[in-house]
């Protein structure tokens, strides 16, 4: 049956894009891209490249166009102008939601968003990479490699004990990882992750930092995220967004010395500390 | 005979079904086999009004399974009762033959009287059973398909869906309206003789059609369970609840939305289908924006989202309608909107829900 | 519908009764006596005698002289021996009502038997046509003068031209100078000179008077001048584009009544669909309501002072209710917008039969004033009055309204709540008083429009149900909170419809109109001026 399913994912439900191909070590390209809300600029001549198995913060005040870049990434929005490419070959302004979701870009909102009324295990089956065609729907069974990937999942995710829960009855951290699991049950190459601590306890942040570095290697993650001591502990590699635009990158203890992104964000920003 | 688990886990269907299973049968001995004077005995009358009822639960169940399942509310569900009604009964119309006022072997008598000379071409085939009864899936499935289709892809939801499927069911009735159209305008379509060779009016007949209702419903209703036990129906829950979640993790929501849609509209004119030889007539106003939104009142009153409180409730507030329409007819109105603002102000869940919540209780 | 509008044909007799009516007594008019006793002569004398008898009675110069001739003409006038006096038959049944001929007093009934008609025949009819004509060209009133003009039209003669020449001399009015040359002109087709033919039928060429076409076609077929004939023909295609571009206008005219009834009945929705968000399923009922609030001013006041009365009791009435409504339901249905569906239509319900059983199920008639009533010229256009009145008072009533929405303290809090609900609240907006204002704004437009349409169609409890499609489809169409979307939508819905109604009729127009709006949706789902940003993904 397991065979059954993956022959089936082969053959039919990836998109025909082709592997991801990552030989310059690059995985998503942004570059050049636009786009303005009735005259409003929310993006403006963007160019960010996100590295293979890279954990990447992207910080930036409120209307910095954050979540505007989501949303093109995901397939949400489209750019006016611009190139946005996953690996060298597939070129995502081409593909609908759905597509970008199956060639392996999983994207958690920033209001989690759980399907309340299933348990925290059939939420991950629903998310399960191989589940998506007409034929896999049609069945109420799962197979027992199936049930493997859930349980790996489960226990990576530290809700093995919640696995028959309703997920609407979750403390609101416990659903934050629910979102990320139902991410990895999508088994993707790039995990987009719209502000995963707000709301948390210091303990639960601690648990989030670790499990989004054990991510980086095997995936690549983008984190958006206010809270800078939450950015510190986790990110290699930090890029401040201001006015749709890259006002700098590095590593945090470098940007905090930048006196321009100190101007814009640090330094107006002292609570996010 | 095992039954598979995602039914044996469905206590309040097991017990729908076996009420149905006792009706199926039970209605028939008291209708056939107990002597008219003896109390216990169901009159014609009765049997087909039971029948009707279960037409109506059939729409009712195809209506949860997008507004309760997939959180479409579609004010349009009636157009594709009516036509699956339309379908059937224009097979019904064929079979009258020269046994008509006119006594036209092909022509109807609306088109006699109207001075048509040939039958409009969508009429071919509709002399046939197998034919027609093929139409009562496809009309009505064909339409919901192209419409949700492109509805779906544009991304129509919410109120606005709501609306324009209202507006479908609206334009419709107006058409059907027309004589021009060619479905009896005003009288639609009536005056019914037999189908199959056998006589609408004759009491084995009436049974035959109330059992057949039986088995719609009880089929409809094990098609629908399956449907939401399966990982289809946690994918319709995510729609419903978050779109955009479902659709970043790479489901197509359009294809599955126009696609239980169409499923859906398909019960819907099966149960369209199976009403109009019991009530001998089918006419536009089944059309009506009102018959639609009545449905979806059904479907509240006995909780949505769980299938059997579309039976439920269609059953009840029908029953309350015969009942209040033969005894109050002022007062129907009034109820049924009263019922309307008291559903949704304090019975979110419907008459299920309450049942629940008082089992979880204890 | 009370507003009628007169066909050409009934025009000479409308005039020719405004003549007796208001026909001004001169300070020589004959007296009732000596008219009675040329009507006695009249009965006893033969068709030569008779035609005497006309003439000298046209001297006379009685206000009754012009209805008279018209009942002789009709083959109603009567001698009536109990009274031995001359009446006029206002029917034609075996029992019919009379009234004395000269006084006009009404005589009560009297059976044909009992009276004794005075005939005519085709020579005296087309004696008196002329001869009222002649009466009406002297007229003081320009109506009569214009009436008399027209009979020309339809029939001329040449001494009718010869009393036209005479009349164009001294003749002040400018439109009747105008019609007087056209008539004249009329008169040179007639001409043995072709020259003076070709070159009156020139002149004709555009004008708008059906009583030239006739002649003109017959002229462009059987004249024996090539010439003349050619400038009939040119004449007539230049009559008949001037007549085309009149339907056309008449349409649009059509189009954009239609368009100022849906705005009315939308843009009440558009405040609580497009600025709260609201669905309000009763909002037709709501109309209703207003409509019956005219009907119930009417039983107290005069029809003519009830418009005035009803249009601000209307507006509180559906506001009321309106208010109550939010208050009552929706206000717990917030968020909730399918739920609101529901609810709403289950109040629509309630309203309806509500309506059925103080009222009663049938239709109410509301009258239209006597100031809405019938036609005037736009130009060359004839139009109801009661529908241009009704157009001007949707734009009143947008005005007030976007003016109520953009300048006044409330206005800016509905927008502001509208935009962003928890900063207007932080900002100190009660936005649960704000809520319920705004619905009772939309829901009181909502009476207001139903005042208008109780002047268009019937009252009854369904009025709103056949609205309420109608009403949601403009505001889809023109973009869910814009208000000058849903102007725009209306309008062109308005016409779009009677564009297509000459070609498909009323019904398939309709639906037509709504496949299109279904596909437009899908294609366009914010519809015309959509919103965009932030602020649209609510």
């Amino acid at each position: 049956m397991s065979e059954l399913i993956s022959e089936l994912d082969a053959a039919g439900m990836h998109p025909p894009v082709g592997p991801v191909d990552v030989t310059h070590g690059i995985l998503l390209y942004l570059e050049d891209v636009s786009v303005s809300f009735d005259g409003f600029k929310a993006i403006d001549r963007l160019s960010l490249y996100i590295g293979d198995g890279e954990l990447r913060c992207i910080i930036g005040p409120n209307g910095a166009g954050k979540t505007t870049m989501m949303d093109i990434i995901t397939g949400k929005t489209r750019p006016d102008t611009g190139r946005v490419y996953f690996g060298q070959t597939i070129d995502l302004l081409k593909l609908d939601e759905p597509a970008i979701a199956r060639i392996g870009i999983g994207r958690k909102f920033q209001r989690p968003t759980v399907i309340e009324p299933l348990t925290v295990l059939e939420n991950l089956e629903l998310a399960m990479s191989g589940a998506r065609r007409m034929r896999g729907l049609m069945t109420t069974r799962l197979s027992s490699e199936e049930r493997d990937r859930i349980a790996t999942v489960l226990n990576r995710i530290g809700l093995t004990e919640q696995g028959g829960r309703l997920a609407g009855i979750l403390a609101h951290g416990q659903k934050q990882w629910l979102e990320i699991g139902m991410l990895l049950m999508q088994e993707p190459r790039l995990l987009l992750v719209d502000e995963p601590v707000a709301g948390m306890t210091p303990a639960e942040m601690d648990r989030t930092a670790e499990l989004l570095r054990s991510l980086a290697g095997s995936h690549s993650v983008v984190v958006v995220e206010h809270d800078m001591g939450f950015v510190r502990s986790i990110a290699d590699r930090v890029t401040v967004l201001h006015q749709g635009r890259v006002l700098a990158e590095g590593r945090l203890d470098e940007l905090q010395e930048d006196p321009t992104v100190i101007e814009v964000y640090l330094g107006a920003g002292d609570a996010y500390h | 005979m095992r039954l598979p688990p995602w039914l044996l886990s469905d206590r309040a269907g097991l017990v729908l079904l076996a009420v149905l299973a006792i009706i199926g049968i039970g209605v028939p001995v008291l209708n056939l086999l107990v002597p008219p004077d003896n109390p216990l005995h169901l009159t014609a009358y009765t049997v087909t009004l039971i029948g009707k009822y279960l037409c109506y639960a059939l729409l009712a169940v195809a209506v949860d399974l997008v507004w309760g399942y997939m959180g479409i509310l579609s004010l349009g569900h009636a157009a594709f009762f009516a036509l699956g009604g339309y379908c059937f009964g224009m097979y019904l119309m064929r079979q009258i033959g020269t046994r008509g006022v006119y006594g036209d072997p092909v022509l109807p008598d609306f088109m006699v009287f109207l001075n048509w000379k040939a039958l409009p071409w969508y009429w071919n085939g509709f002399d046939m059973f197998w034919f027609a009864a093929l139409m009562v899936l496809v009309v009505p499935g064909l339409l919901a398909f192209v419409f949700g289709w492109f509805a779906f892809r544009a991304r129509v939801s919410g109120v606005y869906l709501s609306i324009i499927t209202q507006a479908l069911t609206y334009a419709l009735m107006l058409a059907f309206f027309r004589n021009e159209m060619g479905f009896g305008g005003n009288n639609g379509l009536t005056d019914f003789k037999d189908a199959l060779g056998f006589p609408l009016h004759a009491d084995g007949t009436r049974i035959v059609l109330f059992v057949l209702s039986a088995l719609a419903l009880a089929g409809g209703y094990v098609a629908c369970r399956w449907l939401v036990s399966t990982r289809m129906g946690r994918v319709l829950v995510a729609i419903r609840d978050s779109e955009d979640r479902a659709r970043f993790l790479g489901y197509r929501v359009e294809r599955v939305k126009a696609l239980v849609f169409t499923f859906s509209a398909m019960l819907a004119g099966v149960a369209g289908a199976l009403y109009v030889p019991q009530v001998g007539i089918i006419n536009p106003g089944e059309f009506a924006p009102l018959n639609s939104i009545e449905a979806v009142i059904w479907v509240a009153v006995g909780g949505r989202g769980t299938l059997v409180g579309a039976v439920v409730g269609a059953v009840l507030v029908n029953y309350a309608k015969t009942w209040l329409t033969g005894a109050l007819p002022e007062v129907w109105l009034f109820a049924l909107g009263g019922l309307f603002v008291m559903v949704t102000l304090l019975l979110p869940y419907g008459l299920i829900g309450l049942l629940r919540r008082r089992e979880a209780a204890t | 519908m009370s507003s009628r509008t007169p066909s050409r044909a009934g025009f000479l007799a409308l005039a020719l009764a405004l003549l007796a009516l208001l026909g001004v007594p001169s300070a020589h008019a004959a007296d009732d006596g000596s008219v009675r006793v040329v009507l006695l002569q009249l009965r006893d004398a033969d068709f030569d005698g008779k035609t005497e008898l006309i003439e000298k009675l046209v001297t006379l110069d009685h206000p009754r002289i012009a209805v008279i001739l018209k009942a002789l003409s009709d083959s109603r006038l009567y001698y009536q021996e109990e009274g031995d006096r001359v009446v006029i038959g206002l029917g034609d049944a075996a029992d019919i009502a009379i009234e004395d001929a000269v006084s006009g007093a009404a005589l009560g009934k009297a059976g044909k038997r009992d009276l004794d008609r005075i005939t005519a025949n085709n020579r005296l009819r087309s004696l008196i046509e002329d001869r009222l004509a002649s009466l009406g060209l002297a007229s003081t009133d320009p109506r009569q003068r214009k009436a008399a003009v027209e009979a020309f039209l339809r029939n001329p003669d040449p001494a009718g031209a010869e009393r036209l020449r005479a009349r164009l001399a001294v003749e002040t009015d400018n439109e009747l100078k105008d019609l007087l040359t056209t008539a004249l002109t009329l008169a040179d087709l007639a001409s043995d000179d072709a020259a003076v033919r070709a070159k009156a039928a020139t002149a004709l060429g555009g004008r708008l008077q059906p009583e030239l076409r006739g002649p003109l076609a017959r002229m462009a077929a059987e004249d024996n001048d090539p010439v003349a004939r050619e400038a009939a023909r040119i004449a007539l295609t230049r009559t008949e584009f001037r007549l085309q571009m009149l339907g056309w206008a008449e349409t649009l005219f059509f189009g954009l009544s239609l368009g100022s009834v849906l705005i009315l009945a939308a843009i009440g929705l558009a405040v609580t669909f497009g600025v709260m968000g609201v669905i309000n399923m009763a909002h037709g009922e709501l109309m209703m309501l207003g409509a019956y609030t005219t009907w119930l001013v009417q039983q107290w006041l005069p029809v003519n002072w009830s418009l005035p009365v009803a249009v601000p009791l209307a507006f509180l009435v559906a506001a009321l209710v309106g208010i109550a409504i939010e208050r009552g339901i929706i206000r717990f249905l917030y968020g909730r917008p399918l739920e609101t569906l529901l609810a709403t239509f289950g109040v629509s319900l309630i309203l309806q039969q509500a309506v059925r059983s103080i009222f009663s199920p049938l239709n109410r008639s509301v009258a239209t004033p006597d100031w809405m009533s019938g036609t005037i010229l736009l130009g060359p256009l004839e139009v109801t009055l009661n529908r241009l009145v009704i157009l001007g008072f949707c734009i009143a009533v947008f005005a007030l309204l976007w003016l109520a929405l953009q300048r006044t303290r409330l206005g800016l809090e509905v927008r502001a709540v509208a935009q962003n609900r928890a900063m207007a609240r932080a900002m100190g907006v009660r936005s649960a008083r704000v809520d319920a204002l705004t619905f009772g704004l939309g829901s009181g437009i909502a009476g207001v429009a139903g005042v208008a349409l109780s002047q268009l169609t019937n009252v009854g409890p369904n009025l709103g149900q056949s609205y309420i499609v109608d009403s949601f489809m403009v505001v889809v169409f023109g973009g869910v909170g814009n208000l000058w979307g849903t102007l725009v939508a209306g309008l062109s819905l308005g016409v779009a419809n009677k564009l297509l109604e000459p070609w498909s009729g009323a019904v398939l127009a309709k639906i037509l109109v709504l496949v299109f709006l279904i596909l437009f949706i899908q294609k366009r789902p914010r519809g015309l001026f959509p919103q965009r940003g932030r602020a649209a993904e609510v």
